[in-house]
């Protein structure tokens, strides 16, 4: 069973958002326009932070690609008072649309504010309507409840169906993420962390490695590699 | 032997007097509360985006509410169980009207929590799929047992009063009649039921003073149970809690005042319990003092970076106006105004009391937005605002109005002061029972 996780390489990051652009079209999160985006209502599942340290002219600006963690002793998790959103078997933090009740315990419990709630019922200019992915596990959310990364799910389940039909067995590098086959710079990597000599699980035991907030005990799953 | 109680007839006077001026009260807090449903439907229909709330401030003023009123609905059990324990005897004439706010606030308290959530029709998942590793399920417990035993308490220590309404009052209309005959359930006056009934509330004075203490620790826990900078502290329980009888005790001031006034009950209601209860809100303004210091202190002087930054905008940056303007009036204010002024003066006391309710909801809103508008990742890019829309202030509006409309209503159907609890002479003095040994019914919590 693998255990799926993400290294970045801010290096190599260059902050030119398809990896956002990717992960919306694939995952069908809603267009919120301008006015609800100002107002905080924007739903990203991966989103580019901007850090900026020090006083002009001396700053130093760090770009952080921001997916879900997928913690391994997640803070939502815990929280969710009817297991709408749990972890599965190969580590990945999932949303089930069908029993949240959206009390957002969840989204205030997350240091890193992954997740999102859906404000109103999810809306899309028309041209962009036609071109929605038609995979039953990113259907629109309805309203009311909370949505988030999922490492694309859906590719996963692709993936292994199609090893399947070839008649091979499903390997870990069959399957990545839309952000991580999008990325310009290549700064994404993504596989089984459980694999000693996959490239991710090297990664992630590199000297640059780093993960967010790794004080606060939640394991996180995605690996950031050092700028400089 | 019948119950005798000298003031009886000026009881039950506010019962047998329902004039103009209630149906105009009622009428408009009814409209006001037909407003907060309306935009509560409104909220339904169109989702959640209509209210102030966003990311990263995901809750808002209706979670301030739930705090609100779950500490405003401490006034009761603070008063008639805790107090009943400690074997204070000048609370018997209070005891209903404090009662009846933790009666009907405790809804409004709870509703909160389903208003604020984005499917309310799945409230159900909570018993189908609830497991209790959540603080909302906590809550759900803690809240819903608070509820049911406030029910029971109040019914209970309401029976003989039924029974004597039943008996004595023969000019109300004949619904009324049948609703006192079904209510009182028989209830006969023998000194056997007043023995028992004191025992019973006895041991549920325990269990309730536990479970009073329970409900306003994991209330705080919603927010102390996380990670977060603000919420992650273990004072936040106690905190709440104090918070909590401070305003629950000061909206039992306002209560008897207003009772006082316009029931004329000025005999029942003396001044020697409004100063009672005044020497109780010094007490409890101080140790709300002692935590603001105990919990601002520890934080700023450990000036770890993330603290800081909340600690920060309470101090001085975008809440320091809320902040600065809810010590003053929790606080300062109060307390003078306890010390020189309260003494044998209800009107003064009124108005601290008042500060003190509009100082903790401030107090409850700077607990928990701060907080979420500086979360660790968003607060280096100049982290979220928060304002409430119209929806927010119309249901809020409609919350507070629904509470005085039980209120008021109820004033005018049951003696709002416990007739057989001041009584001169119960049948069988059940007064002067023994206490009841109460072990067996305080293990449940």
């Amino acid at each position: 069973m693998p255990r799926w996780g993400m290294v970045i390489d801010l290096d190599k990051c260059f902050a030119c958002q398809s990896c956002t652009a990717a992960c919306r079209m694939e995952n069908n999160t809603p267009v919120a326009g301008q006015d609800q985006a100002e107002m905080g209502r924007a739903i990203l599942w991966n989103e580019v932070l901007p850090f900026v340290e020090g006083e002009y002219p001396n700053i130093v600006e760090t770009m952080i690609p921001r997916p879900c963690m997928h913690c391994d002793n997640p803070a939502c998790i815990k929280v969710c008072p009817v297991q709408a959103t749990f972890k599965n078997e190969e580590g990945v933090v999932l949303v089930d649309y069908d029993r949240c009740i959206g009390c957002r315990l969840c989204t205030v419990a997350c240091p890193y504010t992954v997740r999102y709630f859906n404000w109103y019922q999810p809306e899309w200019p028309e041209a962009l309507k036609e071109h929605l992915n038609p995979e039953p596990e990113v259907k629109p959310r309805p309203k009311g409840v909370v949505e988030k990364c999922t490492f694309c799910t859906q590719r996963l389940r692709k993936a292994r169906e199609e090893a399947e039909a070839a008649g091979r067995v499903f390997n870990a590098t069959d399957y990545i993420p839309a952000c991580v086959q999008t990325c310009t710079g290549h700064a994404r990597y993504f596989g089984d962390l459980d694999d000693p000599n996959s490239l991710v699980s090297k990664l992630a035991h590199s000297p640059r490695a780093f993960r967010l907030f790794e004080e606060l005990g939640t394991q996180p799953k995605v690996y950031y590699l050092k700028q400089g | 032997m019948p119950i005798t109680n000298r003031h009886e007839q000026t009881i039950l006077a506010p019962i047998r007097r329902v004039g103009m001026g209630d149906y105009l009260l009622w009428g408009s807090l009814l409209v006001l509360m037909l407003a907060g449903l309306g935009a509560w439907i409104w909220q339904y229909i169109e989702g959640l985006g209509i209210t102030g709330m966003n990311r990263p401030v995901y809750w808002g003023v209706y979670i301030t509410n739930f705090v609100f009123f779950i500490g405003l609905a401490h006034s009761g059990t603070f008063i008639s169980a805790i107090l009943r324990v400690a074997g204070q005897s000048w609370r018997a004439p209070l005891t209903r009207a404090a009662e009846a706010i933790t009666l009907f606030s405790l809804p409004f308290g709870a509703g909160s929590i389903l208003i604020d959530m984005g499917h309310p029709e799945r409230i159900l998942n909570l018993i189908f799929y609830g497991r209790f590793q959540s603080p909302i399920m906590w809550d759900v417990t803690a809240v819903g047992l608070y509820m049911l035993s406030s029910i029971v308490f109040f019914y209970l220590s309401l029976l003989p009063d039924i029974a004597l309404c039943r008996d004595r009052l023969t000019d109300v209309p004949n619904w009324q009649k049948r609703m006192y005959k079904v209510l009182a359930l028989g209830w006969k006056d023998s000194p056997e039921q007043y023995h028992r009934l004191e025992k019973v509330l006895d041991g549920m004075a325990v269990f309730m003073t536990m479970l009073v203490v329970t409900v306003h620790t994991v209330v705080s826990w919603l927010f102390g149970m996380t990670v977060q900078p603000g919420w992650h502290t273990a004072l936040i329980g106690p905190f709440f809690l104090l918070g909590a009888i401070l305003s629950g005790t000061a909206a039992v001031v306002i209560a008897l005042a207003l009772l006082r006034k316009v029931y004329h009950l000025e005999e029942v209601l003396h001044n020697g319990l409004f100063n009672s209860l005044r020497k109780l809100l010094i007490t409890f303004i101080l140790g709300w003092l002692y935590m603001m210091i105990a919990e601002h202190l520890t934080i700023g002087y450990a000036s770890m970076h993330e603290e800081m930054v909340v600690l920060n905008d309470k101090f001085s940056g975008t809440y320091s106006l809320v902040f600065w303007n809810m010590t003053v009036l929790v606080f300062f204010v109060p307390l003078l105004i306890f010390i020189f002024k309260g003494k044998n003066n209800v009107g003064w006391m009124v108005f601290a009391s008042v500060l003190i309710n509009i100082g903790m909801w401030m107090e409850r809103y700077i607990v928990i937005i701060p907080t979420e508008t500086s979360p660790r990742l968003f607060h280096e890019m100049g982290g979220g605002s928060y304002l409430p829309a119209l929806p927010e202030v119309l249901i809020t509006i409609a919350c507070f109005a629904g509470l005085v409309f039980l209120y008021a209503l109820f004033t005018r159907f049951f003696p709002i002061i416990p007739i057989w609890e001041t009584a001169e002479s119960l049948p069988g003095h059940a007064h002067n029972a023994e206490p009841a040994p109460v072990s067996s019914t305080a293990t449940g919590d």
